[in-house]
């Protein structure tokens, strides 16, 4: 039994060995130094042939720092007159009228945020579940194909997303699922009223199946990187294989649960088609998970080729604003907790 | 008392095995509704005209998607074309000479592009091309595509390219040949497959966007090849047709689903396929 359960770890530092390669930096090529008389002239050509490739590379490298920056700069551009004229008051607006030309984004970024909870609630236990039995209980072979089919998930186009929940998922939360919420639950405000169908449950649920491949990978390759050593310490005292993963695995890879989990979040919060397609896309602020709302993504998806006014395209440019902004840190603070596990 | 408690802690990881289980069972089930679904509502709108027509006015049967076929090709053509060059060198650059703060900082950018909500790209694309030029089009579309491209492609050349053992790039110099020189032939031509991998995993993402599209792009009723004007593509189809009232329009968008999941899993698979080969091969 022991065997059985060392033996994945020789593949596994294995695999860390051969990754473990990449960071042998390679022997800096030895250029033609100054501190030489005079280098000849084919000595010269090739320094400045070795220069002017680098240089070209850097120039193309120069232009995603490039890119980045033209951005923010357009999208700042684009929202400044919406910037202007309601200031803070636009995210704190709950009006959302295009005949009044008042523009508040309140109900969207409740929209963005609820859905985006629901996705959260459902998907990590469901992911951090499957990366856990991937990497702790499965054999190789399955390990292989499960994840494969879970990153299958990741490949389906989110407008295909959209359609499978119109015409699928709702007929049968309709049928099946509303009901039994309504009848359990129904004394809660959360599933307070009738189910239309498109409702920020339905977003929330599609939003949970597209975030479950990034949440899983993460964590998968976070479990793989704690060394096996902390989990045969909890074996060999005697603990199980639950206990190993409770008190060696999880306890080590907590900050890049958290990293992959914010990874998913970003992911969650700037999805638009699916989301456009099943939130029901009405700019209110209700408590309850049956009714339609609206998110920062999709209210751009569906007004901005028909708005007219300047401030109209303006204040929708400004919900992509607060998008770009929320997700620049939500990325930037992933970034920052998986790598500082896995390095 | 003992064995009380010996029974409550194997039973509880008995639990979790079978939660865990559970979940995976979950997800694989949940891949295989969507894909069962969609090849089992694709096939049978599916024919030869889907293909061959360009759509129909409402009411009238046949047309197919002829046209949204072709622009999502002309879309991803003008897309690589801006995307790929871009991607690769700077994949390259930071495999080769990316040590240092610069390039620690432009990996960090290139996961903030990564990572930026792919409508934005649409809106970026807007104020940069659309207004200046007038109107939705063709080309609009291709560059917000291009900048959801090249990530993936950075990304990607820059580990494939790191594989590249490092034993044959000093063979390679100590014969004397100059070090851009063993970049360009030898680093880059042993991660050949890697480096096209990289390219069709870019190319499967691109595929299967919309929201870049929609106010760029637009999407066209009509045969329309010429890149200045607007152009449709087959996810701004499924779109219109998904949200329409109409059976017809719903049969077509799911036969318009079955054609791009498939193009979209044929090139992730195959990508995958040649990842894993290759790392065997090195």
């Amino acid at each position: 039994m022991r065997v059985a359960l060392i033996h994945p770890l020789i593949k596994r530092t294995g695999e860390g060995d051969r990754n473990r390669l990449d960071s042998i930096t390679l022997t800096q090529i030895p250029q033609e130094k100054s501190e030489r008389a005079v280098p000849s002239l084919k000595q010269k050509s090739r320094f400045n042939a070795e220069r002017l490739f680098k240089g070209i590379l850097l120039l193309f490298s120069l232009l995603i720092l490039l890119i980045v920056l033209a951005i923010f700069f357009e999208l700042i551009r684009s929202s400044s007159l919406s910037l202007k004229t309601f200031g803070f008051s636009f995210v704190t607006g709950r009006v959302w009228d295009p005949v009044k030309e008042i523009y508040g984004a309140l109900p969207f970024i409740y929209g963005t945020v609820v859905s985006s909870l629901i996705a959260m609630a459902i998907s990590i236990p469901v992911s951090l579940g499957v990366a856990l039995f991937l990497t702790e209980w499965a054999p190789l072979w399955m390990r292989t194909i499960v994840s494969f089919l879970v990153e299958l998930l990741a490949a389906i186009p989110s407008v295909i997303y959209g359609l499978w929940g119109i015409f699928v998922m709702i007929p049968f939360l309709r049928t099946n699922v509303a009901p039994f919420l309504q009848e359990t639950f129904g004394f809660l405000p959360l599933f307070d009223g009738p189910f239309y169908g498109v409702s920020l449950l339905s977003a929330g649920l599609i939003l949970s199946i597209m975030v479950l491949p990034t949440i899983t990978a993460v964590s998968r390759e976070v479990f793989l990187a704690v060394p096996q050593e902390l989990r045969e310490a909890v074996l060999a005292l005697g603990g199980t294989r639950w206990e190993s993963i409770r008190l060696a695995v999880l306890k080590m890879s907590r900050s890049g649960i958290i990293g992959a989990v914010v990874l998913g979040l970003g992911r969650a919060l700037g999805e638009t088609m699916a989301v456009t397609m099943v939130i029901g896309n009405r700019p209110e602020i209700v408590a309850s998970l049956f009714s339609p709302g609206y998110s920062l993504a999709s209210v751009i998806a569906n007004e901005f080729s028909e708005a007219t006014t300047p401030l109209y395209l303006s204040a929708l440019a400004e919900c992509g604003l607060i998008l770009l902004a929320v997700t620049f840190v939500v990325n930037g603070l992933a970034r920052l907790l998986v790598r500082k596990k896995s390095a | 008392m003992k064995n009380f408690h010996y029974h409550r802690r194997k039973w509880t990881n008995r639990i979790f095995v079978f939660l865990c289980g559970g979940a995976c069972l979950v997800s694989v089930l949940v891949l295989g509704l969507l894909l069962g679904y969609v090849v089992y509502k694709g096939i049978s709108a599916i024919d030869w005209a889907f293909f061959t027509q360009p759509p129909t006015p409402v009411g009238e049967p046949g047309g197919g998607m002829a046209n949204a076929i072709i622009g999502t090709l002309i879309l991803i053509s003008i897309a690589s074309v801006i995307g790929i060059p871009i991607g690769i060198a700077t994949g390259l650059y930071l495999a080769e000479y990316g040590r240092g703060r610069f390039a620690d900082s432009i990996r960090y950018l290139t996961d903030v592009l990564n990572g930026l909500p792919s409508i934005v790209m649409g809106l970026f694309a807007y104020a940069l091309i659309v207004i200046p030029m007038g109107g939705f089009s063709g080309w609009s579309g291709g560059v917000a595509l291009s900048l959801l491209m090249i990530p993936v492609i950075v990304r990607t050349t820059e580990e494939v390219v790191k594989l590249v053992p490092n034993s044959i790039r000093e063979g390679a110099l100590a014969l004397g040949i100059p070090h851009w020189k063993v970049i360009l032939r030898i680093v880059v031509s042993t991660a050949k497959g890697g480096i096209v991998t990289a390219v069709m995993l870019a190319v499967a993402r691109i595929m299967g966007e919309t929201a870049p599209l929609l106010f760029t792009a637009f999407g066209n009723q009509f045969w329309q090849t010429n890149p200045s004007e607007p152009m449709a593509a087959m996810t701004l189809q499924i779109f219109t047709y998904a949200i329409s009232p109409y059976d017809d329009w719903h049969a077509k968008a799911w036969a318009g689903a079955l054609v791009l999941v498939m193009m979209s899993l044929l090139f992730n698979i195959t990508a995958r396929f040649f990842t894993m080969r290759g790392l065997k091969k090195m």
